[in-house]
């Protein structure tokens, strides 16, 4: 029995334990790798697989271990299984929306290594019967559309795929890539979260099981078809194998995209950086739905849910930033706070008005005001209020954002309560421009 | 046999009758929106959860069977 699902022509498998895998070939500053320069490394994939080929791809998946890399983790294989399992024609829906503004990782991707991703919707569209792709990327990403566009048509030209791309632009807000979202706005309607059930495996784009992975998750599963379930396992850990992108910003050398083993510690992320470039109070783990983290808890820490639980964070799409202690970590969380609130849909009532709330409270500590009401007492029970009360999981993000901060920055809370505050009044956290 | 509550936060109004007529199980936030226990509804606490599902004015809330509770998520 072979250790993969489809044998491409190629000359030989990588050594299972070297990195780059995803960004192989594609350097800094270089445009996306070439359809013939993809296939000399990667080999063609082929255009159509049986029943028997997409059953035992799915077992490989699941054997990888491989889970989704749009923040919220999911097995894909399981994914991958409950469309197949519908036994109907389904449609494929490759999410490089990557609506966070911190987050560059996804259009990295899609600019580096369009065939790539493009090989995973392939795959993953013959493994569920899905006749039609919808590539998503966000309306500001105009480089990464064209690359994706050029992509697509170099392979149509080919006529290497069994399946029809089809390349969409959702609107660059924060909930827009959320899976039922884009569902919503592929069939016509808003790009908001809707209530489930159904779920878009069971109804989804055009009424039909629909498959909704991120592109990330997708360039994997390209990778895992053709080199097999151990050779992803070679790097990563047990729980979360394989390589991932993240996304390291603020105060490092070389702030950027780094493809990094699952499991590599902090501080070897931030070395492979260039260091920091100045002293560090906090690094903000998993982006604006994650976690701070104090910098004396963080140095030790290894990249991976497993260890960042013990610091009540994870890995989520893999954004990191590195606060300098001349920034001030209640202010940066008043910013993102304020902008969460903004970006919520405005659907459920808990959200809307519940964010808006906690943003508000938070700008009131961040500017040292004291509050008649709703001050910082109240935020405790708000954050825990909102969670689990949307359609979608927004208001339980923003609420984690700031019980972290709320902990990891009692010092400067109390030198704010006095007046005073640690930060130079640089805003520090991408935003994008206020849009209300 | 038990049930579970289920608010349908998107069609929710805050019209706050479920918890007046449910309080066993439905409390209201601070803007009056409906926090619901998470606890199974016994048999003998249906009727007053049927009677609250029935006033709603906006439909958001249901008396589910061996309810299916998966989350939406990202990617």
């Amino acid at each position: 029995m072979s250790a993969t699902a489809v044998a491409p022509r190629r000359r030989s498998v990588p050594d299972p334990h070297e990195l780059p895998r995803l960004l192989a070939g594609a350097g800094v500053g270089q445009g996306p790798v070439p359809l013939e320069e993809h296939v000399e490394r990667h080999g063609v994939l082929p255009k159509e697989i049986s029943r028997r080929e997409a059953a035992r791809l799915i077992d490989l998946v699941e054997a990888s271990g491989l889970r989704g890399r749009g923040g919220a983790g999911f097995p894909t294989g399981r994914k991958l299984r409950a469309v197949a399992e519908r036994g109907h024609r389904a449609v494929v829906v490759a999410n490089g929306s990557e609506g966070e503004p911190a987050s560059a990782k996804d259009k990295v991707l899609l600019r580096r290594v369009p065939h790539l991703v493009l090989d995973g919707a392939a795959l993953a569209s013959a493994t569920v019967g899905a006749a039609e792709a919808f590539i998503v990327v966000g309306e500001g990403a105009e480089r990464e559309r064209l690359a994706i566009e050029d992509a697509v048509a170099e392979r149509e030209r080919r006529r290497l795929d069994g399946v029809a791309f089809r390349v969409v632009t959702v609107p660059d807000r924060f909930v827009a890539g959320e899976e039922t979202a884009l569902v919503n706005f592929l069939n016509g309607g808003p790009a908001k979260p809707t209530f489930t059930p159904p779920r878009p495996f069971e109804r989804g784009v055009g009424g039909l099981p629909t498959l909704v992975q991120n592109v990330e998750t997708l360039a994997h599963l390209a990778l895992v078809a053709r080199y097999g379930p151990a050779w992803f396992r070679g790097l990563g850990t047990e729980d979360q194998p394989g390589t991932a992108l993240v996304t390291l910003d603020g105060a490092v050398g070389r702030p950027g995209v780094y493809e990094i083993p699952v499991g590599l510690p902090l501080r070897d992320l931030v070395e492979r950086a260039g260091g920091v470039s100045a002293p560090i109070s906090a690094f903000l783990v998993g982006g604006y739905f994650g976690a701070w983290i104090g910098v004396q808890n963080a140095v030790d820490l290894t990249l991976s849910n497993t260890g960042l639980a013990a610091a009540g964070a994870s890995l989520g799409a893999g954004t990191i930033i590195a606060l300098p202690t001349g920034t001030c970590g209640v202010v940066e969380t008043a910013r993102v706070a304020r902008y969460l609130a903004g970006e919520s849909a405005r659907q459920c009532g808990p959200c809307l008005h519940g964010l808006d709330a906690i943003a508000t409270a938070v700008e009131h500590l961040a500017a040292r005001k004291k509050q008649r009401r709703g001050g910082s007492e109240d935020l405790p029970r708000w954050t825990a209020q909102v969670k689990g009360r949307g359609a979608c999981r927004h208001p339980d993000g923003a609420a984690r954002l700031v019980e972290s901060a709320l902990t990891v920055f009692a010092d400067e809370l109390a030198r704010h309560a006095r007046g005073t505050c640690t930060g130079d009044g640089r805003p520090l956290l991408r935003l994008p421009e206020a849009r209300r | 046999m038990s049930s579970l509550l289920r608010v349908n936060p998107i069609t929710c109004e805050a019209h706050g009758l479920c918890a007046e007529l449910f309080p066993e199980r439905i409390s209201l936030d601070d803007w009056g929106y409906p926090i619901v226990d998470p606890e199974p509804v016994t048999p003998e606490l249906e009727e007053h959860a049927r009677r609250a599902v029935e006033a709603c004015p906006t439909l958001a809330l249901a008396l589910l069977r061996a309810g299916d509770r998966s989350p939406s998520g990202k990617t």
